[in-house]
């Protein structure tokens, strides 16, 4: 077998790619945040409010916007959501408050909500005194794992109660998805670091970097040490393809390549392919394929084996790929991958169909794609191996950490939230998860 | 195509529409590119004895509407600052270059009889079509014994009415201030001292907005304000109250009306004439969007009355006076309720924070968030209409007769009245 391998770096000029890398979404200018808020209606018992995770008072925030109250409407964002800056950014609102927006009829479209919502936060009067207050003291010590969107929000409502919270963090910095996972284009700036500034600024806030899990810490002596625990570890396995040659070379996961990218100095030093095949088809295939075009392949393919109606991206999302010249091949289910322990030179497909009782059937067709990159983003999963065996907390059908209604574990003082429980994986609901457990930790801690 | 070919006090006119005295009237350069863009006529920005005052810089103030909508705005300016030959001048040019146009001279000299005297015939010899005596600026003037301060007192607008009578053979318009309490007594000494007709409203005293910096009413001039006269479509429904009521009075029912305030579209004309104006006179429209608007103030007008059978304005003139009329004429037995079309409704639920909140809890809310539905309540609805003011779609609620089967009861004769009247 003989095939040149088409992987490289500065695919792109320095500067295209810096280009290709804005901001996504800009920022609303002072007149269209006029008009844009204009258009709220201020509904009665707002469906957005009960669209967001977080229950955001979204007409109460837009019309403080309005009137031009722009540190009560950030206020009003940050009492519900202390991370309402990065949702904002990369929330789905088109599947979530803007979808619930009375406007969204057939002759008007949805408030910009998302929109309001980041220039609020940015307009946050930080000559102002910090907008929230730390209880006294109450001696009570709580270790949070991971210091993603959960374990954040967990921890700042924690200090504001006067506890005292120390979070374990795996990685080198904290922000969990949101510095490691969000599509670049969507969180520029460092904006995942100034948040967290932003979220210590409470103060009580201690974190433990580089203490992975299992290996750095215990959950066992997690407990022993702590009045209580909240585990926001996130999913750390990706979802394997289990076909002949994933093992080759240059068959990656999608969320790895997305970290590599985002901590990196130089995007033009980054090696890109030339052909790239993403199979999936939620938002992290979309993200890896659209930041792929970006930084220079030629032809990026989405292959997915059901049909488009299946897709779990957006049609928002979707329209992204396209608009970035992303190919889209549907009811194709991956056979194998071909190539040897140097890369790889194709992947072959078979064709499926939906048959009439929805299940997915084979036909008797191979599709054959030249690649030399294969990006595998069809989910993950919990890893669970950081809990070792010595009492771990159970799991849920889904391998997820099983949870009550009150975020807790089956383990005593033991909590949960964000990826690792069962739920939509959105950073909006992470945040919940993280609130309405520390609501449930205080209550508790303070029953001790 | 109707005719909008009018007659005024005697003076023919292409159309009903005239641009009131104010900036857009002040000088030639503008008046000429009002006649161009087809304006009726004008009525020139009001003339004074020498010296002219002098302005100030900082001269408007605005209410704005949230997404910068102008609802309405003010002015500090004084009448012209030119001096009075140099508008003389412009004028007798004009009128000759335009003479199917009408030009009125509005005028506003010291309340003595001399000041009348002298420069009455100086504007007549101009061969302007008629005068428009300013009794309202309220703001400035008044200070100075004239505008408002002489429209607030009947006396004097008989009197001067009467001098402008005397000393001058051109039709005497009386342009009458809001600021008093009952706009029928200054129209009724304009009727005695002889007057043409009356022109209203003029502006309104007002503040617009307070600069919360610096503390200062807005326009402000040097870090210090004063109230100003407000126009703009914010003073219509004052204007029309105004105009219906001269309108209605028996005793200066006989008076022709020239309408002024917040007219900004030929909708708003016809309002104006149905209620007792023979023309109007729009400035603030114009100042906003130029003198284009002419067009369409023309066009609209006439498409309408082409639609409603009327071949010119008198056909509609006052129309809608006789159903203006005292609240104790009112049928208390008359009922409507609102009625929400669920096709139209967006289900933003302000019908119902408003009806629950401040009104008569008329509105029944079912359903939850993603399927939620408001419908009213027969029994509770008092046809108060707020509601369909609330509600952001046109055509979600609509208001309808409910047949009672009882005939017209109005308080006069109403049983519950002690000091009624037998039918």
């Amino acid at each position: 077998m003989s095939f040149t391998h088409e992987i490289k770096s500065n695919r792109l000029l320095e500067d295209e790619i810096t280009d290709n890398f804005h901001d996504i979404s800009p920022p609303l200018t002072d007149k269209q945040v006029l008009i844009e808020s204009e258009r709220c209606l201020f509904c009665y018992d707002a469906p957005c409010i009960n669209a967001c995770p977080t229950d955001i008072d979204v007409p109460l925030f837009i019309r403080k916007i309005n009137t031009e109250n722009y540190h009560g409407a950030a206020k009003e964002i940050l009492e519900k959501n202390i991370l309402g800056g990065s949702c904002a950014r990369v929330c789905p609102t088109e599947t979530l408050c803007q979808q619930a927006c009375v406007r969204n009829t057939e002759h008007d479209e949805p408030v910009a909500i998302g929109k309001l919502q980041r220039f609020a936060v940015d307009h946050l009067d930080t000559t102002q005194p910090y907008p929230f207050d730390r209880a006294a003291s109450t001696g009570k010590h709580v270790a949070i794992v991971g210091a993603g969107p959960a374990g954040l929000s967990c921890a700042h409502r924690l200090a504001r109660d006067g506890h005292k919270v120390t979070i374990y963090e795996a990685a080198a910095k904290s922000g969990g998805l949101n510095e490691y996972g969000i599509a670049l284009y969507k969180l520029v700036d460092d904006y995942a670091q100034k948040e967290i500034d932003f979220v210590l600024q409470i103060g009580g806030i201690d974190i433990k970097y580089q203490h992975a899990l299992g290996k750095d810490v215990n959950l066992n002596q997690l407990r022993e040490n702590h009045d209580a625990v909240f585990l926001s570890i996130g999913m750390g396995n990706v979802n394997a393809l289990n076909i002949p040659g994933e093992q080759y070379p240059n068959v990656e996961d999608a969320v790895a390549y997305v970290s590599e990218l985002r901590q990196t100095n130089n995007l033009a030093s980054l090696a890109v392919g030339k052909n790239i095949i993403v199979i999936g088809a939620g938002m992290t295939a979309i993200d890896i394929a659209v930041q792929s075009k970006k930084l220079g392949a030629e032809n990026v393919t989405i292959v997915y084996r059901r049909n488009q109606s299946a897709m779990g991206a957006s049609e928002h999302e979707q329209e992204l790929a396209y608009k970035n010249g992303v190919s889209f091949v549907f009811n194709a289910q991956p056979k194998q991958i071909v190539g040897d322990e140097n890369g790889i030179s194709t992947m072959e497909f078979i064709r499926t169909q939906q048959s009439s009782n929805g299940k997915l059937q084979c036909k008797d067709e191979i599709i054959s794609m030249p690649c030399d990159v294969v990006f595998k983003a069809i989910g993950q999963q919990l890893d669970s191996s950081p809990f070792g065996n010595d009492n771990p907390p159970a799991l849920d059908q889904r391998g997820r950490i099983a949870v009550n209604e009150q975020f807790q574990t089956s383990l005593d003082k033991v909590f949960a939230g964000g990826d690792c429980i069962n739920g939509k994986d959105l950073v909006v609901e992470a945040v919940d998860h993280g609130n309405k457990a520390a609501l449930a930790i205080h209550q508790q801690l303070q029953q001790d | 195509m109707a005719n909008l070919a009018c007659e005024f006090i005697g003076i023919k006119s292409i159309n009903p529409f005239w641009l009131a005295s104010a900036p857009p009237t002040d000088k030639a350069y503008n008046v000429v590119r009002a006649f161009e863009a087809g304006w009726g006529g004008v009525v020139w920005k009001t003339l004074g004895e020498d010296p002219a005052p002098i302005n100030v810089s900082s001269r408007y103030g605005v209410h704005y509407g949230q997404n910068r909508q102008v609802l309405g705005f003010n002015n500090i300016e004084l009448i012209t600052d030119r001096p009075l030959q140099i508008n003389l001048d412009e004028i007798t040019q004009v009128k000759k270059d335009w003479p199917d146009r009408v030009i009125i001279v509005s005028l506003m000299v010291p309340c003595e009889e001399q000041s009348w005297k002298d420069i009455l015939p100086l504007v007549e010899a101009t061969g302007a079509d008629g005068i428009e005596l300013n009794f309202g600026c309220p703001h400035g003037m008044p200070e100075r014994g004239m505008g408002a301060a002489v429209g607030q007192v009947p006396e004097y607008i008989e009197m001067v009415t009467r001098w402008c009578k005397q000393y001058c053979s051109l039709p005497v318009i009386v342009k009458l201030t809001p600021n008093i309490t009952d706009v029928r007594k200054p129209a009724a000494a304009a009727l005695r001292g002889g007057a043409d007709a009356v022109s209203l409203i003029n502006t309104i005293n007002s503040i617009t907005s307070v600069n919360l910096e610096t503390m200062s009413p807005e326009p402000s001039v040097d870090g210090k304000g004063t109230h100003g006269g407000y126009c703009g479509s914010a003073v219509k429904p004052i204007a029309l109250s105004m105009v219906s009521e001269i309108a209605r009075d028996p005793e200066t029912a006989s008076l022709p009306i020239s309408g002024i305030g917040g007219v900004s579209n030929w909708r708003d004309a016809a309002e104006f004439i149905t209620l007792g104006a023979s023309n109007v006179q729009v400035c603030t429209a114009a100042m906003l969007y130029g003198f284009g608007i002419i067009n369409d103030l023309c066009d609209g007008l006439s498409d309408w009355m082409d639609k409603k059978g009327y071949s010119n304005i008198n056909d509609f003139s006052r129309a809608a006076i006789p159903n203006t009329t005292d609240w104790k004429h009112l049928n208390m037995n008359y009922k409507r309720i609102a009625r929400i079309n669920q096709d139209n409704c967006i289900q933003c639920g302000r019908c119902f924070a408003a009806c629950e909140d401040t009104s008569h809890q008329a509105i029944l809310k079912t359903g939850d968030f993603d399927n939620r539905e408001y419908s009213v309540i027969d029994d509770e609805c008092v046809g108060c209409n707020l509601c369909q003011v609330t509600c952001p779609e046109p055509n979600a609620i609509e208001m309808v007769d409910v047949d009672t089967g009882e005939e017209h009861l109005s308080w006069l004769h109403h049983p519950a009245n002690p000091y009624r009247e037998e039918k």
